[in-house]
Order: structure tokens, then C-alpha cells, then sequence
């Protein structure tokens, strides 16, 4: 099976830190892949890598066919087909939530003002919050906010969808809301990969987890044996913790 | 006993009444003082009769002074300008100076001044002559631009009005084009009505424009070129790319440091002198380009200031729907980073339009310029104070106008809740 997202021998630096060691990762389309691990262990730089928002120093990353090299146009045309979500929402403030998501598919992909808004329509329909749409994003709730982010990342008709903790700035009763959409999406067959504590979401959608820790993936493998039977003693002592 | 008691609930009803009698008292005697020049309380000794108003002013607080008195008017009054001794004595110090400067403002301005004749001869009164600003009315507003090819400038400027009165009351989709039209036509159609030398209009020499036309020219074209370049060079001074991070930096610091004054003088004197021979700027069009690559260079911090005040999610974002540079900034920073320093634009828009005067130093006069040289005129001697006056509320008025347009520019372009 083709893959759609390969990372091979990847290595990042911030300074003389290392936050990426010798990260070797295959996505094949249509999987759902959960990253768990403590915090600072590099799985927000990780994700953030795939779509470039990080560069990488050393290893190859290869999405969608194309590599991630300095090459700027290359770059954009891979970040317009993966969405990200971010922990902080990043709505624009000074934008409709129904122009947070037709501006990118207007400007980007140049489709006509109209049909750019039926599919922000058809979006925000879906992760239902239709009824808002002509409200700014400091009207609604944080739950919205980021249920508004999704469906404006959807709007690219991205291949693949990059979760950054996308609730843990959320308000424990919000959580529910965001994740029944990322749970509904996930089911109608989209490639995600998803930095998440939540590991109730994990167990329903993920194909495959990934723990990680100082930077290295110390474990890759099929959810319920994930779950059942962690083969390294951090990922137990990690989940112990966190179950 | 029962007299000296503090003010509060309890005595209400007879410290209020004689509270507010004595603070009405001593207004009453200084106002009586000021205007009538009769001093009511004469009968007392001179040092007394001179203190007597703040005395029983204070007095007359003190006792008014009373807290969660029930009554709203009484406590506003309190709170804002009777909260304590010290506050009550410059409430009075306030009121008293400002009741003792409107007789002799007024006198200079209305009652003693002089409005009718045609020379300084006719001005008899002891007030404001302002005579001399009828009969130089049409010099500042004019400048020395010949009085039979006036009808060109006031033509431009009603053109300028109309076309931004009717966009108040167009639909959004027409506005852009009357914006547009405003922003690349106008202007330079109105440049060539001005000065002429086509169309069989007869050519005016830049020299000879001048007044208040003169100012809204330049402030117009300054503020209309200063705000991309400056826009351009606040995002050039945050480039990742070296060549064009320091081309920026060295640019802001270099027009930054040098007074404009300085800068006007090198573009009309010494700009020249480098050109190879025979080729010719002209002087407004020199001193234009200076004006707006110095103001150019203040607009670009400003919009910096901005730029920085925006969190790094705002970009993150932009990029991850697979915006370049030119997209994100036109589409998602810049609108939000301007927004955020409308007061700051506002600032030195300002200043810009009150810098206009320091083209004198290379002989070309707006308003400012024309009063100076209309005061030295040998017929019209003494006339600085009346000239520097009108000036100061032509100025303030533009000034205040833009003030209160950038504030509701912030008010109609707020999306917070």
C-alpha cells in the first residue's frame, strides 16, 4: 500500500536541543494515527514538521508524493491539502466565521466567491455550527472556536488532517463537542494524525498510537495492543498515569 | 456642639443648603469680580476681601462633603471633584481662573475686536484685528496662485468632497471604485488641474502655490505614499532575509535620525546639485518625496508595533491553509496589525499635517508660511498674535477632524464583543 505521509530518519534541533531523534514514520492513506507521550517530548514538533511549520535539519519527509526541502512553492501547495487544528484555535479575529473559512479556498485554490461559501456552508453544517456563521470568533464559545477551526481547515478539502491538542484549551464540558466531529470525521475516512491526551478518543478512532518521549517514538502499535500490552516499561508507567 | 459636628446623614438638610450657599457665594463674588469689576465683598479688609472666595469655597465643600449621602447628584459631585481637602481647593483654583479668563479672552476676541475696514488703520479697539485675516483671507488660502485661475484649486478640492461625500452613500461594491478612483486618479488629476499647461489651461508654476491649499496638498500626497512605504518597510525590517532586513533598518534609522527640517533643506539645496546637468525636479516635487520617505520612516514602526503585538498562531495559521508570504500579510496580518495601531497611524498622520509648516526653510509657504510673510508686510506690522490664532484653529480643526475620523474607524472596524 502506497503511503501518504513517510518521515525517514528525521532529525530537529532547536538550538543545540534535540527535539526530533531519528524519527522513522509511515502513514498509509485513510489511517488515523494517535501520538501520546509527556509534554516536551516533541510530538507537537513532530506533527508541526509534516506540514513544515517546523523545518527539520537531517531525514527525509516525504507527504503526499512530495519531499519538504526549501523549496517554497512546494511547501504551500502541500500545506493547502493538510489541514492543521491548532491547541490555541487561531481564528482570525477580524474575520465571519464564515470568511475564516471561504477566505483560503477564495484565495488559494481560486474558486469563485459563491461556491466557496456553500462549502464553508456545508462545513460548518457539519461540524454544526451553521447557525453561527456570520458571527466573529470572539462571539462564540471556546467548544465553537474550535469545532469553527475545523470545518475552516476542511474547507481545502485536505488530504490529510494534523490535530494539535486540539482540546486542551478547552473547558472539560466543550471537549465532548469537539471530539464527537473529530470522531464523525475520522469516520468518514479521513488521514489523521492527532496529538491528543484523550485517550477515550484514542481507543475509538485510532488504527495506530505512538508514544513518545525525549524526542524518540519509544512505541508504535496497533491500539488495543497498545492499550492491552505495552511492550516498553515507559509507555506503562506513562499510562498508568494518565488511565 | 451640635454645629461643628462632621458633616454627614444626620445633618444633611442644613450643612447642604449652607454648603452650596457659600460655594454659590464665592463663585457669585469672583464672577461679579471679573466681569462687572466690582468687588462685592469691599467693605472688608483689602487682605481678607482678596481670599474671601476660596475661604468660604472651601468651607462651603467641607460641609457638602458628605459620604453615601443617599442623594446621587450629591455624591457624583463628591466623588469627582470634593473627594478630600486638597481636592476641593483645585476644583476651586480651576473654576476661579477659568471664570477670571473669559472677560479678557472675550474682549480680545469679540468685544474689542474689529471686524470692518480694509487696512490696519481701521483697527481702533484694544482686541484681536482681524481685519487682517479678511483681507489676506484669499493669500492663505491661495497662496500666491494668480486670483484668475483660482476657480482650478477650488474646482480639485470640490471634486475631492463630492467624490468622498457621495461614497458615505453608495453601495460596498461601488465604494471599492470610488475608493480606487480616489487613491490613483485623483490625485494626479487633480495635480494637473492645479498646475495647468494642457487642456488650454494656463500653467502655474509650483512656486506660486501656497496657504492652506498647499497644506492639504501635501498632506494629502505625503499621507496617501508615506503609508505603503511604510507598510512596505515595517514588513522589510522583519524579513528573513538578510539584504532586505538591512536595507529596511538602515533606511528607518538613517530618515529616523535626521530632522525633517534637515531633510527639506538637502532635498531643495543640495539634491540638486548631484543631479546630472540639465536634468530638473521640481522644488514641491522634491520636498513631497522628502516629506513622505521621512514620514514614511515613522509609519513603518508604528506599523511594526503591530506586526509584533499579533500572536504567532495568527501566522501559524495562515500558513497551515497554504498562504505565501504576500497572501497571509495582505488577507490576515496586516488587517489585524493595522487595526490595532490606528492610534499610532493617527499620531503621525497628525504630525505630518503640522510638519507641513518647516517647508519655509525652502521657500515654499502653506498657511503657516503665508501668515509669516503677511505679518512682515511694512502695512500690516503687529498682526503675529491674529495671523499664529487663525492658523492655530485652522490646524486644529483638520487635526481634530482626522482624530475623531480614526476614532471611529477603530469603533466600525472593532469585532470584539
Amino acid at each position: 500500500m502506497t503511503k501518504i505521509i513517510e518521515l525517514k530518519n528525521v532529525n530537529k534541533w532547536f538550538d543545540k536541543f534535540q527535539v526530533l531523534k531519528d524519527i522513522d514514520l509511515e502513514v498509509a492513506p485513510q489511517e488515523k494515527i494517535v501520538i501520546c507521550g509527556p509534554s516536551g517530548s516533541g510530538k507537537s514538533t513532530l506533527i508541526r514538521c509534516i506540514n513544515r511549520l517546523e523545518e527539520h535539519q537531517e531525514g527525509n519527509i516525504i507527504v503526499d508524493g512530495t519531499e519538504l526541502a526549501e523549496n517554497t512553492k512546494n511547501i504551500e501547495k502541500i500545506r493547502a491539502e493538510v489541514g492543521m487544528v491548532f491547541q490555541q484555535f487561531n481564528l482570525f479575529p477580524h474575520l465571519s466565521i464564515l470568511d475564516n473559512c471561504s477566505l483560503a479556498p477564495i484565495w488559494v485554490k481560486k474558486l469563485p466567491k459563491k461556491q466557496a461559501e456553500e462549502i464553508a456552508m456545508s462545513n460548518l453544517k457539519r461540524v454544526q455550527i451553521d447557525d453561527q456563521a456570520l458571527k466573529f470568533p470572539g462571539q462564540l464559545s471556546g467548544g465553537q472556536q474550535q469545532r469553527a477551526a475545523i470545518a475552516r481547515a476542511l474547507c481545502m478539502e485536505p488530504k490529510i488532517m494534523l490535530f494539535d491538542e486540539p482540546t486542551s484549551a478547552l473547558d472539560p464540558e466543550m471537549i465532548k463537542e469537539v471530539l464527537d466531529v473529530m470522531v464523525d470525521l475520522a469516520k468518514g475516512g479521513m488521514t489523521m494524525i492527532v496529538v491528543t491526551h484523550e485517550m477515550g478518543f484514542a481507543k475509538e478512532v485510532a488504527d495506530y498510537m505512538i508514544f513518545m518521549d525525549e524526542g524518540k517514538i519509544v512505541e508504535r502499535a496497533k491500539t488495543k495492543e497498545f492499550f492491552e500490552n505495552p511492550k516498553s516499561e515507559r509507555t506503562k508507567l506513562f499510562l498508568s498515569q494518565i488511565l | 456642639m451640635n454645629l461643628i459636628a462632621k458633616p454627614s446623614k444626620d445633618n444633611i438638610k442644613t450643612y447642604v443648603p449652607i454648603g452650596l450657599f457659600l460655594v454659590s457665594l464665592s463663585f457669585l463674588d469672583v464672577f461679579v469680580n471679573a466681569f462687572f469689576n466690582f468687588n462685592l465683598m469691599g467693605f472688608l479688609p483689602s487682605q481678607l476681601s482678596y481670599f474671601l472666595p476660596l475661604i468660604l469655597g472651601y468651607i462651603g465643600f467641607y460641609l457638602i462633603r458628605i459620604e453615601f449621602s443617599g442623594v446621587r447628584s450629591l455624591d457624583i459631585l463628591n466623588k469627582n471633584i470634593n473627594s478630600n481637602n486638597f481636592n476641593a481647593l483645585l476644583t476651586l483654583f480651576t473654576i476661579f481662573i477659568i471664570i477670571k479668563s473669559i472677560p479678557p479672552m472675550l474682549d480680545w476676541f469679540i468685544l474689542e475686536a474689529n471686524f470692518v475696514g480694509n487696512s490696519k488703520d481701521d483697527c481702533t479697539g484694544d482686541g484681536a484685528c482681524w481685519v487682517f485675516i479678511k483681507v489676506w483671507f484669499n493669500r492663505f488660502m491661495y497662496g500666491l496662485y494668480p486670483d484668475a485661475e483660482q476657480w482650478r484649486i477650488n474646482t480639485a478640492f470640490l471634486i475631492l468632497f463630492a467624490v468622498v461625500g457621495v461614497s458615505f452613500f453608495v453601495s460596498e461594491k461601488l465604494k471599492k471604485y470610488f475608493i480606487l478612483f480616489l487613491v490613483f486618479v485623483f490625485p494626479f488629476l487633480g495635480i494637473k488641474l492645479i498646475s495647468g499647461g494642457s487642456f488650454g489651461l494656463e500653467y502655474v508654476e509650483s512656486a506660486a502655490w501656497g496657504g492652506l491649499s498647499l497644506t492639504f496638498i501635501i498632506s494629502a500626497f505625503a499621507i496617501l505614499f508615506c503609508f505603503p512605504i511604510g507598510v512596505i518597510l515595517a514588513l522589510g525590517r522583519r524579513s528573513s532575509l538578510p539584504a532586505i532586513k538591512y536595507i529596511s533598518i538602515g533606511f528607518i534609522e538613517l530618515w529616523r535620525g535626521v530632522p525633517l527640517i534637515t531633510v527639506l533643506f538637502m532635498s531643495a539645496v543640495m539634491f540638486p546639485m548631484f543631479l546630472p546637468d540639465g536634468t530638473f525636479i521640481d522644488k514641491l516635487i522634491r520636498v513631497l518625496i522628502a516629506i513622505t520617505l521621512f514620514e514614511a520612516a515613522y509609519m513603518a514602526e508604528v506599523v511594526r508595533g503591530g506586526l509584533q503585538a499579533l500572536p504567532k498562531g495568527q501566522y501559524e495559521a495562515a500558513k497551515s491553509l497554504g498562504m505565501g508570504y504576500w497572501r497571509m500579510n495582505a488577507l490576515i496580518i496586516l488587517p489585524q496589525a493595522l487595526k490595532l495601531v490606528i492610534p499610532g497611524i493617527a499620531n503621525t498622520l497628525l504630525a505630518l499635517v503640522k510638519d507641513t509648516p518647516l517647508i519655509f526653510v525652502v521657500g515654499l509657504m502653506e498657511l503657516a508660511g503665508m501668515i509669516g510673510l503677511a505679518k512682515t508686510n511694512p502695512k500690516w506690522l503687529g498682526m503675529a498674535m491674529e495671523g499664529y490664532v487663525f492658523a492655530g484653529l485652522v490646524f486644529w480643526i483638520i487635526c481634530y477632524a482626522m482624530s475623531r475620523y480614526s476614532q471611529n474607524l477603530e469603533k466600525k472596524l472593532s469585532t470584539e464583543r
